[in-house]
C-alpha cells in the first residue's frame, strides 16, 4: 500500500494528496475550522494538510474482521495441561524423554534430559466434536463448538521478552511494529473520541513491556495506548485540580481562537491538526470517563464475566474490551501476565484459570449474542508453551517453543475445531504446523491485507510484519 | 467549497504531471530516474546479492546488463531498444515473460517503462551512487541577483529556487529570529526582558548584534546540553537496560561525557575516535575510555536462565546498527543475515567490520571526579614512598630479595586443574561456562542464591589437597572476580564429593542423575592468600535481623550457611586473583582407579531481590587439585607464581611491583612499615561508574566467524576484520585495530561520514534533512534536494572552512554557518502559492517552522515558568509519573520523584527507563533508546494535547507563569497579557490576542468569584500560597494560572517559527 507518510517524490506526493482527497476527505471539524481563512488558502492548506492518519482505510481486500480483540496469555500457559491431553506423556511421567527428541534442543532452565511429567489436570471432551479441554477450563469448554483450538503452534524464541515481542510484532528483536501498530497503520480506526489501538493490563507488568504494544519504526499515532487500571484510564486525562468543565471548555475556546489566528498567519498544516487534536483530548476527557463507567451494564452481564466494577482485573478488561469496540476502536489488546509455572503448576494454573475462563468464555458469547463475533476476531493465546519435562521435582514446567496451544474465534475463524497436533508427548507438532508468521499471516489476511504487501519503508527497506515469511493458514478459515 | 478545494487540488496535480512531463523531454539520468525503478523493482532478484540472484542475470552494474544472464542475450544494447532483453521483457504482453514477473506484485507503471525504454535509447549510462564517492568541494553558484547573501549556503538554496522559478522570503521579524536561533542552539527560549534587548540591538547594529548573540549561545554550556540530546538519540543512550527487568544502570557519566565534549567543541572526528577506540589512543585517560560507552549503550538481558552469547550478539548487532545509522548512514544491519539487497555490502564484509568491535570486554570501570583521582595519586605516592623506604632501610633489598625469590621457588606445589566434564548452576537460572583455561565464567543472569557445582575426573591416585581460585575476568563488573554490584563476592560454603569412576559408571556426563556412590570428603585446613576480616554483611545485602558474616577461608569450609569467604579488601583492593587451599582430611583420598569429582559451590551471600540486582557470587573460579603431601608448602598467591617464572628482564612494572610486595609483607622487621601502606588504602575514593569497551587479552582473543542468516547458533567460516570494497580503504600500514577502524569511520576521505554528521545538523535545524533518509544514504536513500550544498558543508566541516578561523570538523562553526545564512533566516510564514507548490519546504523559499522536539518543548514551559533548575550533569532525576504506570512493570525499580528545585532540571537530565517510555516525552515523539534513532517521528495526537494541558509539571509551569506575570508583567491585565504571551511564544500579542487572552481571563475571575473555580487549589494545588505582589490576590493569580496555562499549549508555544 501507499506509504502514509514518507513520499520518496514529489510526484508520489501529489498522488497521495490525490488520495487523501478522495479515499479519506476531510473531516467536517477541519472544513469549519477552514472556514476562517480564505477559500484559496484553505483549499491550499486543505491539499497539503497531512492525510489524516488514523482515518478509516480499505485494505487490499474485502476483509472478513473489522476490528480485533487478543487477549495475550503472557508467561506462557502449559498447552500440556489445558488444551492439548496427552495420555502417554501421563503413562511416562517420571521418565526421560526419547534421546532422538532432545537432539538440538534447547529448554530455558532445565537440561533438557530431565524426566518427563505428566498433565496435572483431567481432560473431557466437550462440544460437537468433542474436544479434550481439562477441566479447569469449565467456562471455555462450553464455547468450544464457536472455537477454533489450535495445537500446532510453534515459535523461534524461548525467553519471555523476546518470545512475546516475536509474538507481538513477528520479531525477536526491539523496535519493530507491533500487529495492533500494522493494524492501525493499515485500517484507521473508526473512533473519533477513544484511540485506535488500546491496551489493557491484569495481573503483573509484561516482559516484553512496552514494546508489546509498541509503534516501532511506524508514526507515534499507530502506537498501543494502554488504559489505567488506576487513576485516569488515559493519563493526564483529568483537567488540573481546582479547574472545571466549564474553565476547560473556556480554556480550550480561547486555545483554539487564538491557533486559528497563528493558523491564518502561517498557513500551518500542522496548526491545523494540532486544533484538531486538542479538540479530540477535550472530547476524550468525556467518553473514557463513560468508558469506564459499568453503571449501565446489566447485572447479568456483569455476573456473567464475573466483574466487580471496583475490582480492576481480567474480567473487567474483557467488559471493557467489548466497550471499546462497541465505540469503533479498531485493536484491543488484553495482557495477563501470570503463566510462568516453573514451580506450583497445580496452584499457578488453577489461579489463573479462575481468573480468565469465564471471563474470557463470557467475552465470546456476548459478542456472539451481540452480534458483533461475526465481524470481531478474537485471539487468545501466549508467547511459547511449556516442557512436557519436569522443572524442580514434579510441579513445574520451564519453557517450550516447539508446541503450544492457542484459540481463535470471531470474524472469518472455522469454528468448532481442533487444528494440528503434536506428537504423544505434546513435545513437536506433527500436523499441520503454525509459525506465529502463520498466524499474523492470517490474522492481516482476515483483516483484508496481503500480509506481504502492508509495508513501510523504514531504513532503505520495506518492513512487514512477518518478515520475509509467514504462510496465510487456510485450515483454520471459515 | 469543497467542490472548489478539489478543483484547486485537481490543477495542482495536473501542474505536478505537466512538470514530470517537462522533464521527460532530456535523457534520463540513472541516479534521478533510472536507479530508483530498477532498486525498487530489479534488485531484489538482479542485484547485487549474488545468492538471491536470478538467471545469472545482474542489473545493477552496466557491465552486468551488457553482458546478460544466463540465456546469454544482452539485458541492455545501449541505444537500441529493439534489441534490449529487458526492453522486451518489460513490454511484453506474454505474462510468462513479464518482468517483474506479475506473481512478484511489483508491476511497473507505463511511465516507468517509458522513462527505461528512454534510458535505454539515450545510451543507458550508468552512473556511481553518489553518497559512495567522497564529497568534494562544488564551486558556490552565482546565484543571488538582488537578493540579500548571508552566506554561501544561500546561494546553493537560491540557485535551486530560481531554477523552480521561486522567490525566498523576506527576513523573519527580529524577536521571531531571535527565539528560533534561541531554540536552536541553546534549546530554550529568550526572556521577554531579553527580548526587548535584542530588538532594540538589531535595530542598531543589526548583523552584528545577530553575530554576537550567535557565538554567545554557542559558547553557552546550554549549547551543549541542547545538542548533547542529538547525539543521545543516534547513540541509544538511556538509564537502564532493557529486555524483561530493564533494570537502572550507572551510565550518566558518559552522558556528561558527550555535554563535555560539545562544550569544548571537541572536533567531530576525534569526537567519534574517542568513542569507538578511546581505550586504545596512547596513554588513554580516564575521560576516553569513558567516551567508549558509546557502544556499550545498548540494552543488555539478564532475564532467568539466558545464553549469555544469545543476547552479547544481539548487543553486537545493535553495535553495528548504531555505527552505520549514527556514523556511516548506510544501513548495515541488513547484511547481517545475507549480502545487502541494494547496497554493495556483502555478508561478509559486514562480519569483517563486526571483527573489529567483537574482539572487546563488557567492561565496567570506575569513574573518578578530579579530587577523587587525586586522591589515588596521593595513596599511589605514598606507596611508593613506603616502599623507597623500605629500600634505603635495607640497603642489601636487592639480595635479599632475590634469596627469597630462590627460596620460594623451591617451594613450588604442582596443582592439575579439574578439568570440568559438566557444570551447572542448580535450577538453570544462570549457565556457567568452562573457559579454555579451566576457569568456569558465569554470565548473563544473576541469581541470589543457589548451588553451582562441576564434575571432573583425575587418575590421580592419592589427592592430598583442593584448590579454588577467584579470577577476574573483564566481562565482570570492574573485573570481578565477584558478579556483585560491585565487582565482589562471597562464597558461602564449598564441597567436595568423590567416587571411584568405576563405581558410577560410564555414564559421567549426566552429574545431575547421579546421586548413589558419591561421598563428601571432609576438607581442612582453608588457607587463603587473600581474605577480609571478619565483618558483617554488607548493608547493602541485609535482611532483617541478618546474622551472616564474611571473611577469612575458614569460612568456607565450616559448614555454616551464614558466613562466607570474602577476598574485598576494600575499595582499591578488591579486583585481584585470590585463591583458597584446603586440604583433604586424614590421609586424603585414596583410589586405585581414577576418580570422579564433584565439587559444590554454595552461595547464601546475596541479598532478597529476585532479578539480579544483590547477587554476590563469584564470577569467574577454578579447581585444581594436588597430590603434594602439604598442599600448603606454597605460600604464594598463583599471580606472584606467575611473575617469579617470568624470566626477569621480561618481567613487566607491575609483576616487578608484585613481587617486591609480597617479599615486604613476608619480612618480619617491615611489619610496621606494611601496616602504613594498608593504611593508606583506607582513603580510596569509591567514584562513579561507566560501561566502557576494553579490548580483550591476548589469551582471551575472540574470532570472528561469519553467522548463518545471523543466527547465533550457526557460526560459519572465520573472517579477518576488514571494511568494506566500496568505501574508502584502511590507511596503509596502520594495524588493523579498532583504533584504526575508529580513525577509518572518521577520515575526510570517507564518502558518507561528514555528509550524514552535516545533514543530521541540518535536519535539526530545518526539521528535514537535505537528504531526508539521515539513516540511509545507500542505494535507496532519498536523493539530496542540495546535493551541492551538502557536499559543500561536508568538505567545509571536515576541512574547517566554514568561518573565520580554519577549525576542521567544527560543530559549532557548522552550526554557525547555517544559522548565520539567510536561508535560515527568513520569514517561516508561508503562502498559498508556496504551501501548494512546496508544502514540506523541501526547496527552503521559507524558514523552518516545526514542533519542537520533546525536550525542548518541556524546557519551554520550564524556562517561560522562571522554573527552570540549571544545573549541570550528574545523575539522571526520577520525573514524577502516575502511579498506574508502575503497574505495567515487569520489574518495579525505586521511582523516587525528585522534589523541587530537582524536577525541574532541564529534560535532557530525566531519567529514561526504556520500558516505562516517559509520558510525555514519547508523546512528544521523543525515542526510548531501544535502538539508534537518527531521526524522530514528529506527531500531532491528542495524547500530547493532554500531556501538556494536565502533566503536573506542566501544570506547575502555568502557576509559575502567573505569579511571574503578576510579578513582573506590570500593572494593568493588558501589559500582562503582553508579557505573559510574549514569555510563552517571543512576540508581541496582536490586540485580537490580547482581547482573547483579557476574555478568558474576565469570565474566568467572574467564575472564581462566584466560587465554582477555587482559587486557591487552581494557582497552588496542595502546595502553599506564596507571596504576592502587592494589590495581587490570589483571585488574580489564579485566572493568570487559567491564562498561562493556555499560553504554554499555543501553537506558537511549541513551535519554533
Amino acid at each position: 500500500m501507499e506509504p502514509i507518510t514518507i513520499s520518496r517524490t514529489e510526484l508520489r506526493q501529489l498522488v497521495s494528496r490525490r488520495w487523501f482527497l478522495r479515499d479519506c476527505g476531510v473531516s467536517l471539524g477541519a472544513m469549519a475550522l477552514l472556514s476562517v481563512l480564505g477559500g484559496r488558502a484553505a483549499a491550499a492548506l486543505a491539499g497539503s494538510a497531512p492525510a489524516n492518519p488514523l482515518g478509516p482505510r480499505q485494505p487490499h481486500f474485502k476483509p472478513k474482521a473489522k476490528r480485533v480483540i487478543y487477549m495475550f496469555q503472557a508467561g506462557a500457559p502449559s498447552h500440556l495441561d489445558l488444551f492439548d491431553p496427552k495420555p502417554e506423556l501421563g503413562k511416562r511421567s517420571g521418565k526421560l524423554p526419547p534421546p532422538e527428541l532432545l537432539k538440538d534442543y534447547r529448554a530455558a532452565f532445565i537440561n533438557p534430559n530431565s524426566a518427563l511429567l505428566g498433565p496435572k489436570f483431567k481432560f473431557a471432551k466437550h462440544g460437537q466434536a468433542g474436544t479434550e479441554i481439562a477441566e479447569l477450563l469449565p467456562k471455555i469448554s462450553e464455547i468450544l463448538d464457536d472455537v477454533c483450538l489450535i495445537r500446532s503452534m510453534h515459535t523461534d524464541a524461548v525467553n519471555h521478552a523476546p518470545a512475546q515481542i516475536m509474538m507481538n510484532t513477528g520479531s525477536q528483536q526491539f523496535g519493530r511494529p507491533s500487529l495492533g501498530a500494522w493494524t492501525l497503520y493499515g485500517l484507521g480506526t473508526e473512533s473519533e473520541n477513544l484511540p485506535g489501538y488500546v491496551v489493557l493490563s491484569s495481573a503483573n507488568g509484561t516482559s516484553g513491556g512496552a514494546s508489546n504494544w509498541g509503534c516501532g519504526f511506524l508514526p507515534t499515532i499507530y502506537a498501543g495506548v494502554p488504559f489505567r487500571s488506576s487513576g485516569d484510564p488515559v493519563l493526564y486525562l483529568s483537567n488540573p485540580k481546582g479547574f472545571d468543565d466549564d474553565t476547560q471548555r473556556a480554556s480550550l475556546d480561547a486555545l483554539k481562537k487564538l491557533n486559528q489566528l497563528a493558523l491564518a498567519d502561517y498557513h500551518d498544516p500542522e496548526t491545523l491538526a494540532r486544533i484538531q487534536n486538542y479538540e479530540m483530548a477535550y472530547r476524550m476527557q468525556s467518553s473514557a470517563p463513560e468508558l469506564m463507567d459499568f453503571s449501565k451494564e446489566p447485572k447479568h452481564i456483569l455476573e456473567m464475566y464475573g466483574v466487580d466494577p471496583a475490582k480492576p482485573n481480567f474480567a473487567r478488561n474483557c467488559l471493557l474490551a467489548r466497550r471499546l469496540i462497541e465505540r469503533g476502536v479498531r485493536f484491543v489488546q488484553l495482557f495477563h501476565e501470570a503463566w510462568d509455572q516453573h514451580g506450583d503448576l497445580k496452584g499457578g494454573l488453577t489461579r489463573n484459570c479462575k481468573e480468565t475462563d469465564q471471563a474470557s468464555a463470557a467475552l465470546v458469547k456476548d459478542l456472539k449474542q451481540r452480534g458483533l463475533l461475526e465481524d470481531t476476531l478474537v485471539i487468545w493465546g501466549g508467547e511459547f508453551g511449556r516442557t512436557p519435562m519436569a522443572q524442580g521435582t514434579d510441579d513445574g514446567r520451564d519453557h517450550h517453543n516447539r508446541s503450544y496451544s492457542i484459540w481463535m474465534t470471531g470474524a472469518g475463524i472455522k469454528r468448532g475445531i481442533v487444528y494440528g497436533e503434536t506428537d504423544e508427548l505434546g513435545f513437536n507438532v506433527v500436523r499441520d504446523p503454525i509459525h506465529v508468521h502463520d498466524l499474523n499471516a492470517t490474522i492481516l489476511h482476515l483483516l483484508g491485507f496481503d500480509h506481504t504487501k502492508l509495508t513501510y519503508r523504514f531504513q532503505g527497506r520495506d518492513f512487514r510484519l512477518t518478515d520475509v515469511h509467514g504462510e496465510v493458514v487456510k485450515g483454520i478459515l471459515a | 467549497m469543497f467542490s472548489r478545494w478539489i478543483k484547486v487540488a485537481l490543477s495542482v496535480i495536473g501542474a505536478g504531471i505537466l512538470a514530470n512531463a517537462g522533464a521527460a523531454s532530456f535523457a534520463p539520468q540513472y541516479n534521478r530516474d533510472i536507479k530508483p525503478i530498477l532498486s525498487d523493482h530489479c534488485f531484489a532478484c538482479h542485484g547485487q546479492d549474488d545468492k538471491a540472484r536470478k538467471s545469472k542475470l545482474r542489473l545493477d552494474t552496466r557491465e552486468g546488463a551488457l553482458k546478460g544472464g544466463k540465456s546469454g542475450t544482452a539485458a541492455i544494447v545501449p541505444g537500441k531498444t529493439d534489441e534490449s532483453e529487458l526492453i522486451a521483457r518489460i513490454t511484453t504482453h506474454d505474462e510468462d515473460d513479464l518482468m517483474p514477473p506479475p506473481d512478484a506484485k511489483k508491476p511497473l507503471t507505463p511511465e516507468q517503462v517509458e522513462t527505461l525504454t528512454r534510458w535505454v535509447q539515450s545510451g543507458a549510462e550508468y552512473q556511481g551512487h553518489w553518497a559512495f564517492t567522497a564529497p568534494t568541494k562544488p564551486e558556490v553558484p552565482k546565484a543571488g541577483g538582488k537578493s540579500k547573501l548571508g552566506n554561501p549556503i544561500d546561494a546553493f538554496v537560491l540557485a535551486r529556487l530560481q531554477r523552480e522559478k521561486l522567490k525566498p522570503s523576506p527576513e523573519a521579524r527580529p524577536e521571531i529570529l531571535l527565539r528560533r536561533v534561541y531554540l536552536d542552539i541553546v534549546g530554550l527560549p529568550p526572556t521577554p526582558k531579553y527580548i526587548d534587548e535584542f530588538v532594540r540591538d538589531y535595530a542598531k547594529r543589526g548583523n552584528v548584534a545577530y553575530m554576537e548573540l550567535v557565538d554567545r549561545l554557542l559558547a553557552s554550556p546550554r549549547y551543549a546540553e541542547k545538542w548533547a540530546r542529538w547525539w543521545l538519540d543516534a547513540a541509544r543512550y538511556a538509564d537502564t537496560d532493557g529486555y524483561e527487568k530493564d533494570l537502572p544502570r550507572e551510565q550518566w557519566t558518559w552522558r556528561d561525557w558527550v555535554i563535555e565534549a560539545l562544550h569544548r567543541d571537541m572536533p567531530y572526528d576525534q569526537f567519534i575516535v574517542e568513542q569507538i577506540a578511546g581505550d586504545l589512543l596512547p596513554n588513554a585517560t580516564q575521560e576516553q575510555r569513558v567516551a567508549t560507552g558509546f557502544l556499550r549503550n545498548g540494552m543488555v538481558n539478564e532475564e532467568g536462565a539466558i545464553i549469555n552469547e544469545q543476547f552479547r550478539l544481539e548487543g553486537m548487532f545493535d553495535r553495528m546498527d548504531t555505527i552505520g545509522k549514527s556514523v556511516l548512514g548506510l544501513t548495515l544491519q541488513c547484511a547481517q543475515c545475507h549480502t545487502h539487497k541494494y547496497d554493495p555490502l556483502t555478508h561478509e564484509e559486514y562480519y569483517r567490520i563486526f571483527a573489529f568491535l567483537n574482539d572487546t570486554y563488557e567492561g565496567t570501570s570506575r569513574v573518578y571526579s578530579k579530587e577523587q583521582l587525586a586522591t589515588i595519586e596521593r595513596i599511589q605516592r605514598g606507596l611508593a614512598e613506603k616502599e623507597a623506604e623500605i629500600k634505603k632501610r635495607l640497603l642489601d633489598w636487592e639480595s635479599k630479595l632475590a634469596e627469597w625469590e630462590a627460596e620460594m621457588a623451591q617451594k613450588k606445589v604442582e596443582w592439575a586443574y579439574i578439568d570440568a566434564i559438566e557444570n551447572e548452576w542448580v535450577g538453570g537460572l544462570a549457565h556457567p561456562e568452562k573457559q579454555k583455561d579451566k576457569s568456569i565464567l558465569t554470565l548473563g543472569f544473576r541469581p541470589t542464591t543457589g548451588e553451582l557445582w562441576a564434575t571432573g575426573i583425575t587418575t590421580e591416585t592419592n589427592i592430598t589437597g583442593l584448590r579454588i581460585e577467584a579470577l577476574t575476568h573483564g566481562d565482570l563488573p570492574f573485573g570481578g572476580p565477584g558478579r556483585s554490584h560491585d565487582g565482589t563476592f562471597a562464597l558461602s560454603d564449598l564441597y567436595v564429593e568423590a567416587a571411584p569412576v568405576s563405581e558410577i559408571g560410564a555414564n559421567t556426563n549426566h552429574a545431575a542423575e547421579i546421586k548413589k556412590g558419591l561421598v563428601q570428603i571432609p576438607l581442612t585446613n582453608a588457607v587463603a592468600d587473600i581474605e577480609a576480616p571478619d565483618q558483617p554483611i554488607k548493608t547493602k545485602f541485609r535482611k532483617s535481623d541478618d546474622k551472616r558474616r564474611v571473611g577469612p577461608a575458614n569460612y568456607l569450609i565450616d559448614g555454616k550457611d551464614e558466613t562466607a569467604w570474602s577476598a574485598d579488601l576494600g575499595l582499591g583492593q578488591r579486583h585481584h586473583d585470590s585463591q583458597v587451599v584446603m586440604k583433604f582430611a586424614t590421609n586424603g583420598w585414596e583410589s586405585a582407579d581414577a576418580t570422579f569429582l564433584k565439587v559444590w559451590l554454595k552461595f547464601r551471600h546475596g541479598g532478597e531481590d529476585a532479578h539480579g540486582r544483590d547477587n554476590n557470587f563469584l564470577g569467574r573460579f577454578r579447581l585444581a587439585i594436588t597430590t603434594a603431601p602439604d598442599p600448603h608448602d606454597d605460600p604464594l598467591p598463583a599471580s606472584v607464581r606467575a611473575a617469579i617464572a617470568t624470566l626477569k628482564e621480561q618481567r613487566t612494572t607491575d609483576q616487578q611491583q608484585l613481587i617486591f610486595a609480597a617479599w615486604r609483607k613476608s619480612v618480619p622487621e617491615f611489619k610496621e612499615l606494611n601496616e602504613q601502606i594498608a593504611e593508606l588504602w583506607k582513603d580510596y575514593p569509591e567514584g562513579e561508574s561507566v560501561l566502557n569497551l576494553a579490548q580483550r587479552d591476548r589469551e582471551w582473543h575472540r574470532d570472528t566467524t561469519i553467522y548463518e542468516r545471523g543466527n547465533w547458533q550457526k557460526p560459519a567460516r572465520k573472517v579477518e576484520p576488514g571494511v568494506p570494497a566500496f568505501l574508502h580503504a584502511l590507511r596503509k600500514g596502520a594495524p588493523v585495530n579498532r583504533l584504526t577502524f575508529a580513525r577509518w569511520l572518521a577520515d575526510p576521505r570517507s564518502p558518507t561520514t561528514a555528509r550524514v554528521a552535516v545533514n543530521r545538523i541540518w535536519q535539526s535545524i530545518f526539521g528535514v534533512g537535505l537528504v531526508e533518509t539521515a539513516e540511509d544514504f545507500g542505494m535507496r536513500s532519498a536523493d539530496p534536494t542540495h546535493p551541492e550544498l551538502l557536499d559543500w558543508l561536508a568538505v567545509g566541516f571536515s576541512e574547517g572552512t566554514l568561518g573565520e578561523k580554519r577549525t576542521p570538523w567544527s560543530l559549532k562553526q557548522l552550526i554557525r554557518a547555517v544559522v548565520l545564512s539567510s536561508t535560515y533566516r527568513q520569514d517561516s510564514r508561508a503562502s498559498e502559492t508556496l504551501l501548494e507548490r512546496d508544502p514540506r519546504n523541501r526547496l527552503l523559499a521559507r524558514g523552518p517552522r516545526f514542533r519542537a522536539e520533546a525536550e525542548v518543548v518541556r524546557d519551554i514551559a520550564l524556562t517561560t515558568s522562571g522554573l527552570l533548575h540549571e544545573k549541570m550533569g550528574g545523575r539522571s532525576f526520577f520525573p514524577p509519573v502516575p502511579e498506574s504506570l508502575f503497574a505495567l512493570n515487569f520489574v518495579k525499580i525505586d521511582w523516587k520523584p525528585a522534589p523541587a528545585p530537582e524536577r525541574y532540571r532541564r529534560s535532557l537530565y530525566m531519567f529514561r527507563r526504556r520500558s516505562m517510555p516517559d509520558p510525555v516525552m514519547g508523546s512528544f515523539d521523543a525515542p526510548n533508546g531501544d535502538f539508534s534513532c537518527v531521526r524522530r517521528v514528529r506527531s500531532n495526537t491528542p495524547l500530547a494535547a493532554l500531556a501538556s494541558l494536565n502533566e503536573p509539571v506542566f501544570v506547575e509551569a502555568a502557576q509559575g507563569l502567573a505569579l511571574r506575570t503578576l510579578r513582573e508583567g506590570g500593572g494593568t491585565d493588558e501589559e500582562r497579557a503582553t508579557y505573559a504571551f510574549r514569555a510563552c511564544t517571543g512576540r508581541a500579542p496582536k490586540p485580537a490576542e490580547v482581547a482573547t487572552i483579557l476574555e478568558l481571563l474576565r469570565s474566568r475571575d467572574g467564575r472564581i468569584a462566584e466560587g465554582w473555580v477555587p482559587a486557591r487549589e487552581v494557582s497552588v494545588g496542595d502546595a502553599k500560597l506564596p507571596e504576592l505582589p502587592a494589590g495581587a490576590n490570589p483571585r488574580q493569580l489564579a485566572g493568570w494560572t487559567i491564562v498561562s496555562r493556555v499560553l504554554l499549549n499555543l501553537d506558537e508555544t511549541l513551535t519554533k517559527n
